[in-house]
């Protein structure tokens, strides 16, 4: 009788603690921006091949390829490309790092909806969030401050802004700075002199869009490269992948599955 | 049977020591992993460029971590809210416990205390889209996500704590002083002020600390309309950014154990002090204005 107990014990034990002796298992680490594709697009994958176990964890994209180098991740997610450094390093390895841009990163400036702003350049947000012009009339509005508003520093949407819009330089410390898309939306829509910007998916009919540049942004622009504001989202593989790690970049890539999460989650599709 | 009643009182004894280190051991833990965690960060940067440095670009390359604009939010923020507060929660205390009728106060403190049960998401939320809209419209300022906005939120969060503690405070001054002092002539406006008021004031300032202390440590209110600047205010209806707005919203993004995340962490060091130095300074008042023999609380 008991040693009935230990073995079926044992049993219930090795199922809990080993699935991977009779399932595949992928490692996911890196970037937050790609942090909630990744998880939508797990939860529906992990919910079709319910074989393959998937862990997510966002360490930052230098993380996430570090990992990938070191053998510790399957894939990475990177919201920049790989840099030079970290390919002699993956190389030295024997790890070739193979990049699958699944989805991109479109940044729209936002106005309050009764703000009578339509376009503005590249140059002019530059100067508008270092500070050097702070009133709407110089950018052909009504004499009014311009309340900038700005992401708080390590989100990934302020990461694009800095890169594309920034150049280098900072924002002046007198923009608001707010902790999500969500917050921004709900500040801009409630004051009328207020200047934000939004990731894509954010952007809704409670605030108003500004072209950049005369350009529109939406998934048109954005995909043919003419919307100043956006960036490429990736994923890396160690070597071309194959089995499971295969399964799952082409789930992630493919338009009726895991490119519908893309959207859901708030950047734009490939297709 | 004297030696297993002694093991047992022994044994009484052990469990309440444990249970009442417990939260001690707890604390020190947390201490020690806030130092640890904090500290590599002044191995970059003196301690005096990080506490009088002006610019806080904790991502930009190369970072700089100053956080004389956090800390001077933090200050302002608490001041303010606390020249709000504590006039507002002491005169209901005096109200609530001297001139109210019973059934006034029967109804009005649970009112009042129930002010604290809110929780702090919807008290940022109502400063967000009420009060900053309204600032907005009505004092022509640029944005309504500001510092008085922020104080005044937090002035509504630590008058309830201050109220309810100073009316407890009012409340037990024993009865022969009110009566000693009526019978001397004294009328009821001068024995609140003269006897009563400097009676309780031991508990009145504990409820003031309690109070700030709340107001300080705050995170999601000043997270929300505190505007998230982080600048020197030069006017009360500046956007500010507080030391504990910082911390949450760049926490969650901050590499493991980058040089923003021990930043971070010291600023939480920073924030620790701030919090022991007002508790010292409260422990010393309350001592000094401590009175002796019928109006010792």
């Amino acid at each position: 009788m008991k040693s009935k107990w230990i073995i079926t014990m044992a049993l219930v034990l090795t199922c809990f603690a080993s699935p991977g002796a009779w399932a595949g298992s992928l490692k996911v680490d890196g970037s937050t921006t790609v942090l909630p594709i990744a998880q939508k697009v797990t939860e529906a994958f992990m919910k079709e091949f319910p074989e393959v176990s998937i862990s997510i964890s966002g360490g930052g994209s230098g993380n996430g390829i570090k990992a990938l180098i070191d053998g510790t991740a399957d894939i990475a997610d990177s919201s920049r490309f790989i840099k030079d450094e970290e390919v002699k390093l993956a190389v030295e390895k024997g790890a070739y790092p193979v990049p699958f841009a699944i989805a991109y990163d479109c940044i729209v400036p936002v106005v309050n909806s009764g703000n009578s702003a339509g376009n503005l350049t590249l140059d002019q947000l530059k100067a508008i969030y270092m500070g050097k012009i702070r009133n709407w009339k110089e950018v052909g509005g009504p004499d009014a401050e311009i309340v900038v508003i700005s992401r708080d520093t390590s989100s990934g949407t302020y990461e694009v802004w800095e890169e594309k819009v920034m150049k280098k330089e900072r924002v002046y410390a007198g923009a608001l700075l707010q902790a999500s898309n969500g917050a921004i939306a709900q500040v801009v829509s409630k004051n009328k002199n207020a200047l934000g910007y939004l990731g894509i998916g954010y952007v809704d009919k409670n605030v108003k869009a500004l072209t950049v540049n005369g350009i529109a942004g939406n998934e048109e622009t954005t995909l043919n490269g003419t919307f100043p504001i956006a960036r490429p989202l990736f994923m890396f593989t160690r070597g071309w992948p194959s089995g499971d790690a295969l399964k799952f970049i082409n789930y992630v890539m493919n338009p009726q599955k895991g490119q519908k999460y893309v959207k859901e989650a708030g950047f734009v599709p490939l297709y | 049977m004297i030696n297993s009643r002694q093991k047992k009182e022994r044994f009484i004894r052990f469990f309440f020591l444990f249970a009442a280190s417990i939260s001690i051991l707890v604390l020190s833990m947390i201490l020690l992993f806030l130092f640890v965690e904090g500290a590599p960060i002044f191995g970059k940067i003196s301690v005096t460029s990080f506490i009088f440095g002006r610019e806080w670009y904790p991502t930009s390359s190369p970072p700089d971590f100053g956080i004389l604009a956090l800390l001077a939010a933090s200050i302002a923020v608490t001041v303010l809210s606390a020249a709000i507060s504590i006039p507002l929660g002491v005169m209901t205390a005096i109200y609530l416990a001297e001139i109210a009728s019973a059934r006034v106060r029967e109804i009005a403190k649970p009112v009042v205390e129930l002010l604290a049960a809110l929780p702090s998401v919807v008290i940022g939320f109502f400063g967000m889209v009420v009060v900053a809209p309204f600032l907005q419209d009505n004092f022509e300022i640029a944005t309504g996500l500001n510092l008085f906005n922020a104080s005044l939120m937090l002035a509504f969060m630590s008058v309830p704590t201050i109220c309810s503690i100073s009316e407890d405070a009012i409340h037990s001054v024993p009865k022969d002083l009110k009566e000693a002092s009526l019978a001397l002539g004294a009328t009821h406006w001068e024995t609140i002020f003269r006897v009563i008021f400097p009676a309780s004031l031991s508990g009145i300032s504990t409820a003031v600390i309690l109070g700030m202390s709340r107001a300080i440590g705050e995170t999601m209110v000043v997270l929300m309309v505190a505007g998230g600047a982080a600048m020197v205010p030069t006017s009360i209806f500046n956007p500010v950014r507080p030391m504990p707005a910082s911390i949450a919203a760049e926490m969650a993004e901050a590499p493991f154990r980058s040089d923003h995340y021990h930043a971070l962490f010291a600023i939480g060091i920073v924030l620790f002090l701030f919090t022991m130095l007002f508790n010292l300074v409260a422990d010393y008042v309350a001592q000094k204005h401590k009175q002796v023999g019928a109006a010792t609380l």
